[in-house]
């Protein structure tokens, strides 16, 4: 680094930059990982640029959309999801593998990881904070009518809940029912009906007008 | 429940990111890395919110990181000791280096 950048009048004296710990930490891990030469900042930079703005459940609501509105792209879904999947452009990393389960009027899918939070990062993005806590993670198991009592889903006492539980190497996609009422719609307007929630099974899909 | 925050801190982002480039790199696989996060989820994921994830995100990398003789314990915490000094005499503004670091530069 060469000379000193001068600050701006304003200030009169120079603020630190404080590293909180735990951002501390993760430089440590970064900087002796790259010592080692075992990977490549530049690697890791995409990664978080990836996962901060391109993946997200906008992506899982393109294969919904499509699998309601193509019945031989949904049949394709139901035999080999990580491929039709791949088809619209979103992969997950290597080995994970894809399984899409369809809701219907008798049957409701549910999906946790009750070991960790294994989640289908490159279709619905980010998993939501309570699918990491571990109220969810054990009692989706337990009480899946309780738990999706809380999320304001009552289901008839005749529809069969299914819980499906992530592992690393298969992760599930929710294709919920579609809406009534949304016959005429394209795709476009079908995927802004489709929410996170109800790709993970903790939710419906919106009802049209519903739509942000 | 409709919370559609990704993450809380730039640090939540790099510490996943790492946990998925040394799976990219082959240093670890997918079911490695499920296994020592969820070990750590079951020992100190105790927060009924979820809100701890990421910090047993980074614990789980340290771990992994030791078992596998990259690393120690102590020279992880000497190496963060020395960004949190390099931050401090970094001015404002400025992008932090490690280069920074008073005793490192001294040495």
């Amino acid at each position: 680094m060469a000379g000193f950048t001068f600050l701006p009048m304003s200030h009169d004296h120079d603020h630190d930059n404080d590293l909180d710990p735990m951002a501390a930490r993760v430089k440590a891990l970064e900087t002796i990982l790259t010592e080692k030469g075992l990977i490549d900042p530049a690697a890791v930079d995409a990664i978080v640029e990836t996962y901060e703005h391109k993946v997200g459940p906008r992506n899982g609501a393109r294969v919904v959309a499509k699998a309601w509105s193509d019945a031989a792209y949904a049949e394709w879904l139901a035999k080999d999801a990580t491929a039709a999947i791949a088809s619209l452009g979103y992969s997950g990393r290597q080995g994970e593998h894809m399984q899409a389960v369809f809701n219907a009027p008798e049957t409701h899918n549910l999906v946790v990881c009750t070991l960790c939070s294994c989640y289908p990062w490159s279709v619905l993005g980010l998993p939501p904070v309570w699918y990491k806590s571990p109220p969810y993670r054990s009692r989706a198991v337990i009480d899946p009518r309780g738990v999706l009592a809380e999320f304001g889903l009552e289901l008839p006492l005749t529809t069969n809940i299914r819980v499906w539980d992530s592992t690393a190497e298969l992760r599930y996609i929710v294709v919920p029912l579609r809406p009534q009422g949304t016959d005429g719609l394209g795709e476009d307007e079908l995927a802004a009906l489709v929410t996170r929630d109800s790709m993970i099974g903790a939710g419906h899909a919106l009802a049209p007008g519903a739509a942000a | 429940m409709n919370d559609e925050r990704g993450f809380d801190e730039p640090w939540q982002a790099q510490a996943l990111a790492l946990a998925f480039a040394l799976q990219d790199a082959g240093v670890i696989t997918a079911g490695e890395w499920a296994e020592a996060l969820g070990r750590e989820r079951a020992v100190h994921g105790l927060k009924d919110d979820g809100s701890d994830y990421y910090d047993s995100v980074v614990a789980a990398l340290e771990q992994l990181i030791e078992g596998r003789g990259l690393s120690t314990k102590a020279a992880m915490e000497d190496v963060a000791a020395a960004w949190r000094r390099a931050a401090h005499a970094t001015p404002h503004g400025m992008p932090i280096a490690l280069e920074n670091d008073p005793q490192r530069r001294r040495a």
